[in-house]
């Protein structure tokens, strides 16, 4: 086994152009457990440590430029505002110790459909942003990165730079559910936020599909009743029949599978309520900031 | 390969290190200081945690060469690193003296008598929060770091801090009833 341990980001993508087998490690929290137990030997591993850019972020206009390795504990102590859902989801992860170390990328370089970030970054929009010694960057919409159990859009010669995530224009929650709050891998998960400003719902479901999914016909069904109640001008409460039609819909866009944390039925269950949850959550949060906005 | 990181506020160099190690391998077996535990080598047990940087980690799950150059304090360097934070100034604890720590502490049934205890490792004593020991090491750095950073912490503080370590034995009250301790202690400055 060699360790390449380039200093910067060039050097990062040319070693990972040289040698396309290279394992990148950032925290290190998926990839050392697989050496521990033997289940991985790389020929090379690629340290990411001291690429100082990729624990950098900037926050933009509409987005925020997220490092690939900034770690969850950041996300959760700088990001709040600006990426509410990301952060609720980053809070849910491990242990402080694996949150000081474990980030986005890495979820993303291991593409788990179990991860926690996935479900956070497809509600509240997000693209990736690779780069190659050859071909430079290339943006990945968070819908397509996703490719299969574990696998994602990556080419072998690609590196995560960084994340892009749409900054919060509305409330946004995160729920899963496991055995116990810490160290737990979730049975399943669910990411929604509100998009006010284009009057839009996004979703997310986490651990009951072979990727991270969106519930998109729950989206539309749900994008099409709030128009047509008129419930993002007159902020009423969502009915609840409409409120169960969306339920009913995330529940049908599950795929899971039975296994030791959970059967395929115990998920579409949960993922039913977490979705009746998290969007009454987010729509009492809504209509508060609505009302506090109209008293001002 | 060779792996050259500061330990305890000491320079160390480990040699053939394997590309794959973890920094836990590398602290235990190449310098000799078992004080980290080795239960799981996957991160849920927390009894490996050590400073790296200043930060709570695994140190089963940092690859030895990602420590190039680093700073990294174990739980035999504890005590030093508290009275570095209380008095300010300290040369680190040379390995010699970090080894025989544990060696003491094994020979001694007042755990570490002669050896000047961190505060919260003098609390985990009193407050019965040590039976089998495992965890402790673990317990007591990610403690430590929490009164560095949090003086008054709730017990909500207590238990999310320390919700990466587990305890097979206690039930984790005393270990509550150690940390409080600690830091109504370091409240009236004693
Ligand atoms: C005890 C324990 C509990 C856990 N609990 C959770 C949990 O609750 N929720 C959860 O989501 N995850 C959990 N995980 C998994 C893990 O912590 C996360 O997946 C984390 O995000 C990985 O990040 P990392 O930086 O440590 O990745 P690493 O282990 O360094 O890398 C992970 C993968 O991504 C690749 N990679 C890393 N960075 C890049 C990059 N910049 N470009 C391309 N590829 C890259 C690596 O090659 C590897 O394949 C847990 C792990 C442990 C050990
Ligand atoms: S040995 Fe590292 S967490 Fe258990
Ligand atoms: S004292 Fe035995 S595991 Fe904690």
């Amino acid at each position: 086994m060699d360790f390449l341990r380039p200093a910067s980001w060039e050097e990062a993508l040319a070693a990972k152009g040289e040698h396309p087998t290279a394992v990148p490690i950032a925290g290190g929290t998926d990839v050392m457990v697989e050496i521990n137990f033997d289940h991985r030997r790389p020929e090379y591993l690629l340290d990411l440590n001291r690429v100082g850019d990729l624990y950098e972020w900037e926050t933009g206009e509409d987005s925020v430029r997220l490092g690939a390795s900034v770690p969850y504990s950041t996300i959760m102590e700088q990001l709040r505002a600006e990426l509410p859902g990301l952060a609720l989801a980053s809070h849910t992860v491990a242990s402080p110790q694996i949150r000081n170390r474990g980030g986005v990328g890495g979820n993303l370089g291991t593409a788990s459909p179990a991860g926690d970030a996935h479900p956070a970054l497809l509600a509240a929009g997000a693209e990736v942003e690779v780069a190659s010694a050859a071909r430079g960057t290339r943006m990945i919409p968070i819908d397509a990165f996703y490719t299969g159990v574990k696998r994602n859009a990556l080419e072998p010669d690609e590196l995560i730079r960084a994340v892009h995530v749409k900054k919060a224009d509305g409330p946004q929650q995160y729920s899963k559910v496991g055995t116990r709050n810490a160290m737990v891998i979730a049975v399943c998960a669910f990411g929604l936020a509100l998009h006010p400003r284009t009057r839009t719902v996004r979703t997310g479901i986490g651990s009951a599909a072979p990727t991270p999914v969106r519930a998109e016909a729950a989206e539309e069904f749900l994008n099409a009743a709030l128009a047509e109640g008129g419930f993002w001008d007159n902020g009423k409460i969502i009915t609840p029949s409409v409120a169960k039609q969306f339920a009913d819909l995330c529940a049908a866009a599950c795929n899971p599978i039975d296994d030791v944390r959970g059967t395929a039925s115990y998920r579409r269950h949960a993922v039913g309520v977490m979705a009746r949850r998290t969007l009454t959550w987010t729509w009492e949060s809504y209509r508060g900031a609505r009302r506090t906005e109209g008293a001002a | 390969m060779r792996v050259n990181f500061t330990v305890n506020g000491r320079p160390q160099e480990a040699d053939d290190v394997w590309e794959g190690e973890s920094l836990l391998y590398v602290l235990r077996e190449r310098l000799g200081l078992p004080g980290s535990k080795n239960a799981c080598e996957q991160g849920e047990c927390g009894s490996c945690t050590v400073r790296l940087d200043g930060v709570p980690v695994c140190s089963c799950l940092v690859a030895a060469g990602q420590a190039e150059g680093r700073d990294v304090v174990t739980v035999e360097g504890l005590g030093d690193h508290a009275r570095q934070r209380s008095c300010g100034g300290s040369d680190g604890v040379p390995l010699d003296a970090a080894k025989g720590w544990a060696a003491k502490a094994g020979t001694d049934s007042q755990a570490g008598e002669g050896v000047e205890l961190a505060p919260i490792q003098q609390a985990f004593i009193d407050a019965g929060a040590v039976q089998c020991g495992f965890c402790t090491p673990g317990l007591l750095v990610a403690s430590d770091e929490l009164l560095e950073r949090n003086p008054n912490p709730s017990d909500a503080d207590i238990r999310e801090a320390l919700s990466g370590n587990l305890c097979r034995c206690t039930g984790y009250e005393k270990i509550m009833d150690a940390v409080r301790l600690a830091a109504a202690r370091q409240s009236e400055g004693v």
